[in-house]
């Protein structure tokens, strides 16, 4: 016989741990087996320092120097025919190695070819706008410091782009959590109605499935609906679902259900 | 001038009933109940799919309205994000009173399954909720189930105009 396991208490413990899990690797390529890639390197190569190159899922992946950034993307836009912003943003890194990755993801519609561009940067350090060389760069950006705080040099309007702009906190940094720091759980309640008013609205409930069946303060059951703040715990009535009052409603013919018609055909 | 004559105390017509002024004044709520058009997310589509033509919430007096002074019914229908909570209760506020409010759907009534930094965790931490109506996304038929509840209790009510405001806090 199967030795007995109690289930009764089976969601409160991990049914799965990460201990063999390894994360899965893309497997990288020289850059010379791919002629139009090695040719774009050397030009890169050329005028910046490259930290490393390499092809991965038939796009090459140029890591650089953080300060090289607008000159690299200019190079690519006006001599490398690569005329598409395609993607920018920033992964953060902060835990691992103290700093975020910013990638450009670059689209050549003549040589149909696709390169990412990436660069580090620590937390404190702030990187160079390309909003000059590609208008895309505007959002993107903005949309990178509103979620991971890093901070754009020469944007014409560095504000956030999805959180209000009184925020605090950067929402997609690995240390935010997901149900939100304590500003984040009290903003509507501070912005509307004041601090104070904290200890009457009280903390959210962040258990949406919990329904108090004996709770006539905050639920009411289909059917067996009782006045707000009944004790319920003896049972109660059922009041059958009405779309009127029982005895029918001033000035209003009351529905007959005798009366009516059923259509069998919908398509009438 | 109308040539035919009605027999309003016949047919049952309008000009002479006797009744108290409360019936008379809810009668007339009830049955014409403006609704803000508050779609914030999928639950909108519902609600328009409400008053179009195949549900046609017109029959109940139901009439959506795009600006809250002409409004005394909003049916938060959608996701409530933290930046736009300031925005409805700005809204409520400009609704002339008296005013109900239906929460409408999983995500108005309790944040449904946006349990994140950026939803506002139930639309009554904001404004005060006369009906929550359950689901994801509740289905027409449900919404007008709700305004025919909301009918009721609008009936129930005294009209006074010593009727205290509601107030969440
Ligand atoms: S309750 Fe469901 S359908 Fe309604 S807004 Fe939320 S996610 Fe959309």
């Amino acid at each position: 016989m199967r030795a007995y396991t109690p289930k009764d208490n089976v969601q409160k413990k991990p049914y799965y741990t990460d201990r063999y899990w390894v994360a899965p690797q893309v497997a990288k390529t020289d850059v010379s087996e791919d002629a139009v890639f090695a040719a774009d390197l050397e030009a890169i190569r050329a005028k910046f320092e490259v930290l490393d190159a390499y092809i991965q899922v038939k796009q090459m992946v140029v890591v650089i120097n953080a300060a090289d950034n607008f000159g690299v993307i200019e190079l690519m836009k006006n001599e490398l025919e690569y005329n598409q912003l395609s993607e920018l943003s920033a992964i953060d890194w902060l835990a691992k190695e103290g700093k975020f990755e910013i990638f450009y993801q670059m689209l050549s519609m003549s040589k149909r070819k696709r390169i990412r561009v990436k660069c580090k940067i620590s937390e404190k350090e702030s990187i160079q706008s390309v909003e000059k060389l590609f208008r895309s760069a505007d959002w993107s950006e903005r949309e990178m410091y509103d979620m991971f705080g890093v901070v754009v040099n020469n944007h014409p309007f560095m504000k956030r782009i999805l959180m209000p702009d009184d925020w605090e906190g950067f929402p997609l940094r690995k240390t935010y959590p997901l149900q939100g720091d304590e500003f984040a759980q009290w903003y509507e309640v501070d912005k509307i109605f004041g601090k104070e008013a904290r200890d009457i609205i009280g903390p959210e409930n962040r258990d949406p499935a919990r329904v108090d069946r004996y709770d006539t303060e905050r639920f009411a059951r289909l059917g067996h609906e009782v006045p707000r703040g009944t004790d319920i715990s003896q049972g109660e009535p059922v009041t059958p679902l009405c779309y009127q009052e029982s005895d029918g409603v001033f000035l209003i013919e009351k529905f007959d259900a005798e009366k009516s018609v059923v259509i069998s055909d919908r398509d009438r | 001038m109308a040539q035919h004559q009605v027999n309003y105390l016949k047919d049952g017509g309008l000009p002479v009933a006797l009744t108290t002024i409360d019936k008379v004044v809810n009668w007339g709520r009830s049955n014409s109940l403006w609704a803000l058009t508050y779609g914030l997310a999928c639950c909108g589509i519902e609600m328009m799919a409400s008053g179009a033509s195949r549900y046609d919430f017109d029959r109940f007096g139901t009439i959506f309205r795009a600006s809250p002074r002409q409004a005394e019914l909003m049916i938060v229908a959608g996701t409530l994000t933290k930046k736009h909570a300031e925005f409805i209760r700005r809204l409520y506020d400009q609704m002339t009173e008296p005013k109900w409010v239906i929460s409408m759907g999983s995500c108005a009534n309790t944040g449904g399954m946006f349990n994140t930094y950026a939803t506002v965790q139930g639309v009554d931490r904001v404004i005060p909720v006369d009906l929550y109506l359950p689901g994801c996304a509740p289905r027409p038929e449900t919404l007008q189930y709700a305004v025919l509840l909301l009918q009721q209790k609008i009936r129930r009510e005294s009209a006074s105009r010593a009727q205290k405001p509601k107030r969440l806090m």
